[in-house]
């Protein structure tokens, strides 16, 4: 990328996004005060997206996967990243104009750098939700998904959810021309993201992948689980959708320390899917008649 | 019935229809031209019209086609309808009456029963069209499809492989009225998603493709594959190398286009110490890039630098690639050469390190960590198949001439220690060839090396069959064992369902054996029968008749591939003559002879006929020589010495009565019978041979 010196900061990258998807009828929310491996995984979507109620919502997700963490050393990857995610239901006509409009928004010129639409499917079975929809490519490098919701929590998707997750590093090292995460202008006045995050990452992937009490976790989990359970039963979904997420990334914990064997894993994910998909039929069971009734034409 | 239509001169028009869609995936395109071409003869069939020729065209946002010259109205048919007898009930003319709309002077008799002729008027195709249009789409065939928008409160919602966005509907200058969800066909598409604003409106059929030329779009794919293929290949001529040519790529970056502009980067140099087949395959499946080499010096020849199976590109990979972008950019396309050479040698970084990584660990090391890979929970982990086919491997030597034992039993036991090196988990698709590299660069003897890098071969039906010795014995061993472990626990492949690939593994058993020669005792029982089946599919394709090879195993005790080929071989060859077939025929009627009766053996008290005399002479001659010729393992001559009893059997045929009121006659003759068709027997079942 030839101009960097003009490229917005991390952090304008983040407030164009804001503006723009403000200026578009998207709510600004906050991220979810809760550890995840994906913007996906707030309520604002996973929740939100099911039933028929219209939602528009952008924020700045915080995501989580141990096991990409590299002690600070790889200039790609790292244990703690941030997802940009943009949800609107029912999908709009001109969804893929409006995200193109973010692009611009944050100095991508389209006939300077070559955007492209490929085809590139979702699937979360942890989740029991799949979408058909695209990766999106600027000058080759992955930049965003693309996706319309088709199903979630084993539930049709009705009306359909457009979600956009923009990679924000990545899309930043591409806009300031940066070849290290670490060297991104995190603000105008000269803070890198190195200064902000490099220790971070260098303690927290020597916590997930050395240090982690592996005892506390698997207690952790079992306990999360059972907690689940028990929110689902007093008529609490979200609140048992939230145990569902906390065994999700205690699961994730528990890979990165290497203590869960090939033969268990699939177990171990059988018991999250299960947590998250009974939090998701909880949380259809709560509202159906409440949905039936404002919204002719809808059923679950 | 009678249909006739009415010779009347009709006007045509060309027939447009644009569906216009956000990106559709490339590797689906093909299909749905295709698609859409059938299910609109359909409907134009099923209406009674014929077009002039059909085109179709798709670019990532569209589906077009075209049927040239169609009728603006269907035919108007005149159809006789015939009635009750004229001596039926009166109740049952007026029936017929009511029915037709006529009146009974209108009818004819002939032979007693009323007839009619009905006129059915012609239909305007514009109002065909405006039906079979929504109905084309609403059944349209995607292999996945979507809902999308606030429609989709309803399930439903229309489907389409992404949000349908538009229709174009044009017969001849009228727009064909229909609609389809809240999509009004009309005449306005869009051009170029970035190179042109605003609707463009589209004429007729002839205007359509230099519109959206105008407007930066070429919608006629074979161009922009054609674009696509000479525009790399120049691009890699003008930088003085040779583009690798792969057209699947050119197919899936026109796919992905309506402008293409390839354009030619290059990579860091030092990339190059990753093996080519890494760099191709982060290029071609990760990045949709082609690769180029360096064209071959004077001299050079066609000549591979390294033997045995190695693509031509491993010649002289240059550092260069080549990208496809969809726009004219308005800087020639340097930031986006940038761009891509960036993400590339992100990835050419990972794949180095990769690859150094892998070699700081021997094979060796690398393969006690299969203990921890279950293969099948019933045939235990990885280390445990690999130490079985190691064994394996080292007994098969005995039947591979030039096979060692001992380089055998190594290369087995590393053969699969590359699947959990970095390098393969990344890229699946190298399992085999990187354990062979890696096992050069330790300094194992190449036999070793080769071996570990073909055992998985063949793979496809194109793929080529191993002859290193070393090679066959391990990739022998590696697919036995896999067949002899999923029938030891009965999982076999039934119907469609084949989740472990065992077809495919027989078929690699069967090539490696025929390919080399090999003699050597095959498998038993039912995994026999398998190979059976596998082997009458495979003969087939190369002409084999199914019924001979039946022929041939039906004997049964044969599990020598080659052996058991040379002699259904020639005995394609021997029924094919008129020897052959008359034998045959000779055969199928002492079998069923003997089918039907029973004697016991009695002493022959009587002077045998001639002809009796004869066969029982002819026999005992062609028994002897067919036993000398099978020992030799000669089933032409085999073929030969029953031909001898040809004409023997047809005299006997002619001129004996075998069920003679004489008991002992009978049970001699239905005795020479019984001899002649063990003979036959000793080369083939014959009532196993069709025809």
């Amino acid at each position: 990328m030839a101009a960097s010196t003009d490229a917005p900061s991390f952090q304008d990258m983040i407030l164009r996004l804001h503006a723009y998807w403000s200026a578009h009828g998207c709510l600004i929310l906050q991220p979810y005060d809760m550890r995840v491996g994906a913007g996906t995984f707030h309520t604002a979507t996973t929740l939100r997206s099911l039933g028929p109620e219209p939602w528009n919502a952008a924020y700045v997700q915080p995501s989580r996967r141990p096991t990409d963490g590299r002690y600070g050393e790889n200039p790609n990857r790292l244990q703690h990243y941030y997802q940009y995610q943009v949800i609107m239901k029912p999908s709009p006509p001109d969804f893929q104009a409006l995200y193109l409009g973010s692009l611009a928004a944050i100095g991508i010129d389209p006939l300077l750098h070559d955007i492209r639409f490929v085809e590139d499917d979702w699937e979360s079975p942890t989740l029991g939700a799949w979408g058909l929809g695209w990766e999106v490519w600027c000058d080759g490098m992955e930049v965003s998904q693309f996706t319309y919701f088709q199903q979630m929590g084993g539930f049709d998707c009705k009306p359909v959810a457009g979600e956009l997750t923009y990679g924000l590093e990545r899309l930043a090292m591409y806009i300031q021309g940066v070849d290290s995460v670490y060297d991104l202008r995190f603000n105008a006045a000269g803070v890198s993201y190195g200064e902000v995050f490099l220790e971070n990452e260098r303690q927290m992937s020597k916590w997930n992948f050395e240090v982690a009490d592996t005892d506390t976790l698997f207690r952790g989990f079992a306990a999360a689980e059972a907690e689940c359970r028990r929110a689902i039963e007093a008529g609490v979904p979200i609140a048992a959708y939230e145990q569902a997420i906390e065994a999700s990334h205690l699961f994730n914990l528990l890979q990165a320390r290497g203590v869960i064997s090939v033969q268990e894993r699939a177990s171990y994910m059988g018991r999250v899917r299960d947590c998250a998909r009974g939090s998701c039929e909880a949380y259809m069971a709560k509202y159906r008649d409440e949905w039936t009734a404002r919204f002719p034409g809808w059923s679950a | 019935m009678d249909r006739t239509f009415s010779g009347v001169e009709r006007m045509s028009a060309d027939f447009l229809l644009e569906l216009r869609s956000e990106e559709i995936p490339a590797r689906m395109q093909a299909g749905a031209r295709a698609d859409l071409e059938r299910l609109l003869r359909k409907d134009l069939a099923a209406a009674g019209l014929a077009p002039g020729s059909i085109t179709v065209w798709s670019t990532p946002r569209r589906l077009a086609l075209i049927a040239h010259d169609l009728p603006l109205a269907t035919a108007a048919v005149s159809e006789e309808l015939k009635g009750p007898r004229t001596s039926a009930p009166p109740q049952a003319l007026e029936g017929f009456l009511r029915k037709t709309g006529l009146s009974a002077d209108q009818l004819t008799d002939r032979d007693g029963v009323w007839f009619a002729v009905v006129e059915k008027p012609g239909r305007a195709t514009i109002e065909v069209l405006a039906e079979a249009i929504p109905a084309l789409i609403r059944a349209f065939p995607w292999p996945k499809s979507q809902r999308w928008g606030a429609a989709s409160l309803s399930s439903e919602s229309l489907r389409w492989v992404r949000p349908l966005s538009g229709i174009v509907a044009l017969l001849g200058d009228q727009v064909v009225p229909c609609a389809v969800g809240d999509i009004v066909a009309g005449r306005e598409t869009l051009g170029h998603r970035f190179h042109h604003q605003g609707a463009i409106s589209i004429a007729d059929a002839a205007d359509y493709a230099p519109k959206l030329r105008a407007a930066q779009v070429i919608v006629d794919h074979a161009e922009r594959e054609a674009i696509v293929r000479e525009g790399a290949a120049r691009a890699a001529a003008e930088a003085g190398l040779v583009l690798v040519e792969d057209d699947g790529l050119v197919v899936e970056n026109a796919g992905l286009t309506e402008w293409p502009v390839p354009l030619l980067g290059r990579f860091d140099e030092e990339f190059l110490a990753v093996p080519p087949e890494v760099i191709q395959l982060t290029a071609r499946i990760n990045q949709k890039y082609f690769i180029c080499t360096h064209p071959p010096r004077p001299g050079e020849g066609d000549h591979a630098q390294h033997g045995g199976g190695a693509a031509p590109h491993t010649k002289a990979l240059a550092n260069a690639f080549i990208c496809t972008a969809n726009i004219a950019a308005h800087d020639g396309g340097q930031a986006i050469i940038a761009g891509n050479r960036k993400v590339l040698a992100a990835r050419l970084s990972d794949a180095r390190f990769f690859w150094e990584q892998d070699q700081k660990i021997p094979l060796a090391e690398q393969a006690k960590k299969l203990s921890r890979i279950t293969f099948h929970e019933k045939l235990g982990s990885l280390a445990d198949k690999v130490a079985r086919v190691a064994d394996l491997a080292e007994a098969l030597c005995a039947h591979i001439p030039g096979a060692d034992p001992a380089e055998a039993r190594l290369a087995a036991e590393l053969c699969k220690a590359d699947l959990v090196t970095e390098m393969v988990g990344e890229f699946p698709e190298l399992q085999g060839l990187m354990g062979g590299y890696y096992a050069r660069i330790e300094g194992l003897p190449d036999s070793v090396a080769d071996a570990i890098r073909d055992h998985y071969k063949p793979v496809g039906q194109g793929d080529q069959v191993p002859t290193a010795p070393v090679s066959v014995a391990v990739a022998l061993a590696d697919k036995l064992d896999t067949l002899r472990g999923f029938f030891a626990i009965d999982e076999k492949p039934t119907g469609s369902k084949d989740p472990f690939a065992l077809r495919r593994a027989a078929l690699a058993v069967i090539r490696l054996i025929t390919t080399n020669g090999l003699r050597m005792p095959l498998a038993e029982g039912e995994l026999l029968a398998f190979f059976a089946d596998r082997l009458k599919v495979q003969q087939r394709e190369a002409g084999v008749r199914h019924d001979l090879i039946d022929a041939v195993f039906s004997l049964g005790g044969e599990h020598d591939l080659v052996r058991l080929l040379a002699r259904v071989h020639a005995l394609q060859a021997f029924v094919a003559t008129d020897d052959g077939a008359n034998l045959l025929a000779g055969y199928k009627r002492a079998a069923n002879i003997l089918k039907r009766e029973s004697w016991d053996s009695l002493p022959q008290d009587h002077v045998p006929d001639p002809a009796e005399a004869a066969l029982a002479e002819a026999l005992a001659q062609a028994t002897g020589q067919v036993d000398a010729a099978l020992a030799n393992e000669d089933f032409t001559a085999a073929m030969a010495a029953l031909a001898t009893l040809r004409a023997p059997i047809d005299a006997f045929f002619d001129s004996v009565t075998v069920n003679d009121a004489d008991p002992h006659k009978r049970a001699n003759r239905l005795g020479l019978l019984d001899q002649f068709r063990a003979a036959v027997h000793k080369v083939a079942d014959f009532s196993r041979i069709e025809g």
